[in-house]
């Protein structure tokens, strides 16, 4: 170890050029470069990706315009196409799902997040997390084995004899179609809505439920007038995601759909989702307007999802500031 | 023992005369808009202790780190001035190369996920050292006072040990690099005062071949462990003088003030 | 001191103050009420994990009996015969997750550590817009790109195309948990390897990447079971085959699809191959998900301590 002075006078700093090339060829900048081209590739993919479903789909869209959406008619013969059938398969079999998955799911997450022990909370929500990582088509292979079996026979019966009034329990009752489609899609949707609703509600801020509590509030009230309140917009933001998960199913949806382009106010009827079309037709599609028109129907589903997710992340991250701002 | 150049040497009133590792003019930094560091001027000796004491954001860490010029980790920082490493402007040189001439020991014991003998070694595998890495890593455990107790389990993971020992370890670590300079910040400050006493003997023995500079809070461990103390106020140098003449008689009211505890 | 709430005192509030009895109700519906949402969120909890329990069950029950060594080992057998398996699809799912981890994990991987440890401003925002965009997209639409940029080009299905398109869906998962991870290892560990003189890349190579590698390691194999149970986007891709698929140029067949295909058969053969192929893949999915969030919580506890 050195502990004499040295008698180095100034070093005179290199030139400007000289320290550039030195910083281009220094190590940093080059892992910063290689990082950043692979960063640069999930752009160009994602980019690329949005183009492909553009051009893609440019005959049919030129050829039907807007009519596109207007129309419900599916004829790979005569080459006329409407999304009509296929919007509303899929609106409502996600709202259908959303219908049911929310309530369970919500109460299951303000169950594990507020008011259960929390070594059980967290044994069950390992659980739910396992159920999300569940493939599509084993939901499909469950769906298409037991549950459309209890619709024909079971729920389908009861529900028509005591809601047959309604216009949406008439018709019909195969044991495929939108209710069984619905009840799948609500199952393979909860355990999102559980996990990302869960987390929310983790982040309010300990001093809300605490002050709700000093004031005599049971735990309940503490939980749905405090806490449920405060995480709002959080709550919210799940369950868009739930729905743009819902809206881009495919698989479990196919196999208990039936498969058929029709409108129809009846739940038991029979229905299409555009998933479940392009899953079905895509590989077989003859003729470019065909398969130009099933990837239009692509881009349709994309940009759903992409502004419902948008919309969820920024409910998310409003309640994730809220917290934040009450530290 | 005494050393050549061991502190207290009688007559040693002040820095003056006495050759120089590091000298700091006009010393400005800012964290983005807001200024830090008021025109400090400091002289640090050749292999002498030198604390930085003052109160709670005052500026000693953040002096502190500009001399490794750590402080460029964070971004919006703007620093002003001039620092001389041995006559070299630590601005202009290869900020690696200045890393390893001064090394650093922090607040909290960093070891890295590796074992004892690779978190040692680390240091020289980096800078390219092929000698015979057991032998320097012994040599830098002993010198940390930490080779008794861990030469049967080198291959152990450092987190293994102790907070005071994994705190010799860093040390051991920064030591193995043969640093001109060991920059130290609150090195006890989460330790206990057994360990803290260990520390500070490990100090005086490096006097003779290091040089130190320490932030403490602790005024008595400076009191203790330094030859001389700079005193720091709102990111001013308030005075820098001889230990013993500092804490006896301090020449500037702001230093009795603080050291007499009316504040801080 | 008067007390107010027994009805009895004279202070001006006593008029807003409802009698005991009202009182009493009351605090009897709100004490019932907790305890009947109590009851009432933990059965939603319940309901919802018993269906987990019902599938692994079911599946369980109803794979097991038709898996066996010939499931496999064999080929698919024409429809009446008996002795198929699905051999060829448990190794074309495999070649398909190889080559969709070749180019999901590098990308992933270094996408991850660009935006942990690089960048600036602009450019890792809209890298991480990008991966969060590709991350909701439905996993039939990247299929359909796939579709677009390598079966069309190749006038063919292929096992490549298939790769490709769960290799896409695989690069945003990989990024956030990369990313996750390597923002967790703690800022002192990064100074003290600056201090010792590292450059910056040597500090991520030897010191931040190795602290966080356990956690990515399980992020990625996480990825790799989700990606082993996406159906859709190879139904157009890889397609399918009946037998096996050499080399990478060929339609391949994989174990969700023949799952899906067999499932809307009408054989009960057939049904039953499905059956204890959905066993199979459940079961990898689960040891992968089990395994990886035991090697996490060991983790946590033993940086806690």
């Amino acid at each position: 170890m050195s502990g004499a002075t040295t008698a180095i006078g100034r070093v005179l700093p290199p030139s400007r050029a000289r320290r550039f090339i030195r910083r281009l060829t220094s190590g940093d900048e080059i892992a910063h470069l290689i990082t950043l081209t692979f960063g640069a590739s999930i752009l160009l993919i994602t980019g690329l990706l949005v183009l492909e479903l553009w051009v893609q789909s440019s005959l049919a869209r030129h050829q039907f315009g807007w009519k596109f959406f207007a129309t419900s008619v599916w004829d790979p013969v005569f080459g006329n196409f409407g999304a009509l059938p296929f919007i509303y398969g899929t609106l409502v079999t996600s709202f259908l799902a959303l219908l049911i998955a929310v309530p369970l799911g919500l109460g299951a997450a303000i169950f594990l997040a507020e008011l259960a022990p929390r070594n059980i909370s967290d044994a069950l929500a390992f659980l739910i997390d396992l159920l999300a990582a569940v493939p599509s088509v084993i939901y499909g292979l469950l769906g298409i084995f037991v549950v459309v079996p209890i619709m024909r026979t079971t729920i389908g019966p009861a529900l028509k004899s005591s809601l047959g009034f309604l216009p949406f329990f008439q018709g019909p009752n195969y044991g495929v179609g939108f209710l069984t489609a619905g009840v799948v899609l609500a199952i393979m949707v909860i355990p999102f809505v559980i996990s990302v609703s869960r987390e929310v509600l983790l982040t309010v801020p300990r001093d809300q439920r605490e002050a709700a509590v000093a004031l005599g509030a049971t735990r309940w009230e503490a939980t749905w007038k405090v806490v449920v309140p405060f995480a709002r917009a959080g709550i919210l933001g799940s369950v868009f995601l739930a729905m743009a998960r819902a809206l881009g199913e495919t698989m479990a949806v196919t196999m208990v759909i039936g498969n058929d382009p029709k409108i129809s106010a009846s739940l038991f009827a029979p229905g299409y989702t555009i998933a479940s079309v392009i899953a079905n037709e895509f590989s077989e599609a003859t003729g470019d307007l065909y398969i130009h028109s099933l990837v239009l129907l692509g881009l349709v589903l994309f940009l759903l999802t992409f502004i419902l997710n948008g919309i969820a992340r920024i409910f998310i991250v409003a309640t994730a500031q809220r917290g934040g701002a009450h530290e | 023992m005494r050393l050549a150049g061991a502190p207290g040497q009688p007559g040693e009133t002040s820095t003056a005369g006495l050759p120089l590792r590091f000298k700091i003019s006009n010393l400005n930094f800012f964290y983005g808009a807001k200024q830090a560091l008021c025109n400090i001027n400091l002289d640090v000796p050749v292999n002498r202790v030198t604390a930085l004491i003052g109160p709670s954001g005052c500026g000693k860490s953040t002096f502190l780190r500009n001399l490794n010029r750590m402080q460029e980790t964070i971004r919006g920082t703007r620093l002003e001035g001039e620092i001389l490493l041995d006559s070299q402007d630590v601005l202009q040189m290869d900020v690696v190369k200045l890393r390893r001439r001064v090394g650093m020991v922090f607040q909290r014991p960093n070891p890295f996920p590796k074992s004892i003998f690779e978190n040692v070694a680390y240091g020289l595998k980096i800078n390219g050292y092929s000698g015979r890495l057991k032998e320097h890593v012994e040599k830098s455990l002993r010198r940390a006072a930490l080779w008794d107790e861990v030469k049967d389990k080198l291959n152990q993971s450092a987190y293994a040990l102790s907070g005071g020992q994994q705190q010799r370890l860093c040390i051991a670590r920064a030591l193995a690099v043969d640093p001109e300079v060991l920059l130290l910040d609150e090195p006890c400050s989460a330790l206990d005062p057994v360990t803290t006493a260990k520390i500070e003997e490990l100090m005086f023995q490096l006097k003779g071949i290091c040089t130190m500079v320490i932030v403490t809070h602790n005024m008595q461990q400076a009191a203790r462990a330094s030859d001389f103390t700079a005193f720091l106020l709102d990111g001013k140098l308030i005075e820098h003088a001889v230990t013993s003449q500092l804490f006896t008689t301090p020449a500037d009211p702001r230093t009795e003030a603080y050291i007499t505890g009316r504040f801080g | 001191m008067t007390d107010f709430y027994n009805g009895e005192g004279n202070h001006p509030l006593d008029k807003t103050v409802p009698s005991s009895i009202a009182m009493k109700l009351r605090m009897l519906w709100r004490k019932s009420l907790n305890l009947v949402m109590l009851s009432v969120t933990a059965a939603c909890a319940l309901v919802t994990v018993s269906v987990l329990v019902f599938i692994l069950g079911y599946l369980v029950w109803h794979g097991g009996s038709s898996l066996s060594w010939n499931f496999f080992t064999k080929l698919p057998a024409p429809v009446g015969e008996t002795g198929g398996g699905l051999a060829n699809a448990i190794v074309g799912s495999a070649k398909l997750l190889l080559i969709a981890s070749l180019i999901g994990i590098p990308i992933g991987l270094m996408g991850g550590v660009y935006l942990a440890e690089f960048g600036g401003r602009t450019f890792p925002f809209m890298v991480r817009y990008a991966t969060d965009l590709l991350n909701g997209v439905p996993s039939i639409i990247i299929g359909i790109f796939a579709y677009t940029v390598v079966v069309v080009p190749m006038h063919h299905f292929s096992t490549l195309a298939g790769g490709c398109a769960l290799g896409i869906i695989m690069i945003p998962i990989a990024v956030r948990s990369t990313e996750e991870f390597l923002r967790a290892v703690p800022r002192g560990m990064r100074e003290a390897a600056m201090a010792l003189g590292a450059s910056k890349w040597r500090t991520v190579l030897t010191v931040v990447v190795p602290a966080a590698f356990q956690g990515i390691l399980t992020g990625l194999m996480l990825d790799i079971a989700r990606v082993a149970g996406e159906t859709a986007p190879l139904l157009f891709t890889a397609f399918s085959n009946r037998y096996w698929s050499p080399g990478w140029n060929q339609p391949i067949a994989s174990l969700p699809v023949m799952i899906y295909t067999y499932a809307i058969s009408p054989y009960d053969e057939w049904h039953e191959q499905a059956w204890a192929a959905g066993l199979v893949l459940m079961g990898l999915v689960l040891l992968a998900n089990i395994g990886a969030r035991l090697v996490l919580s060991r983790r946590a506890s033993f940086s806690r301590s």
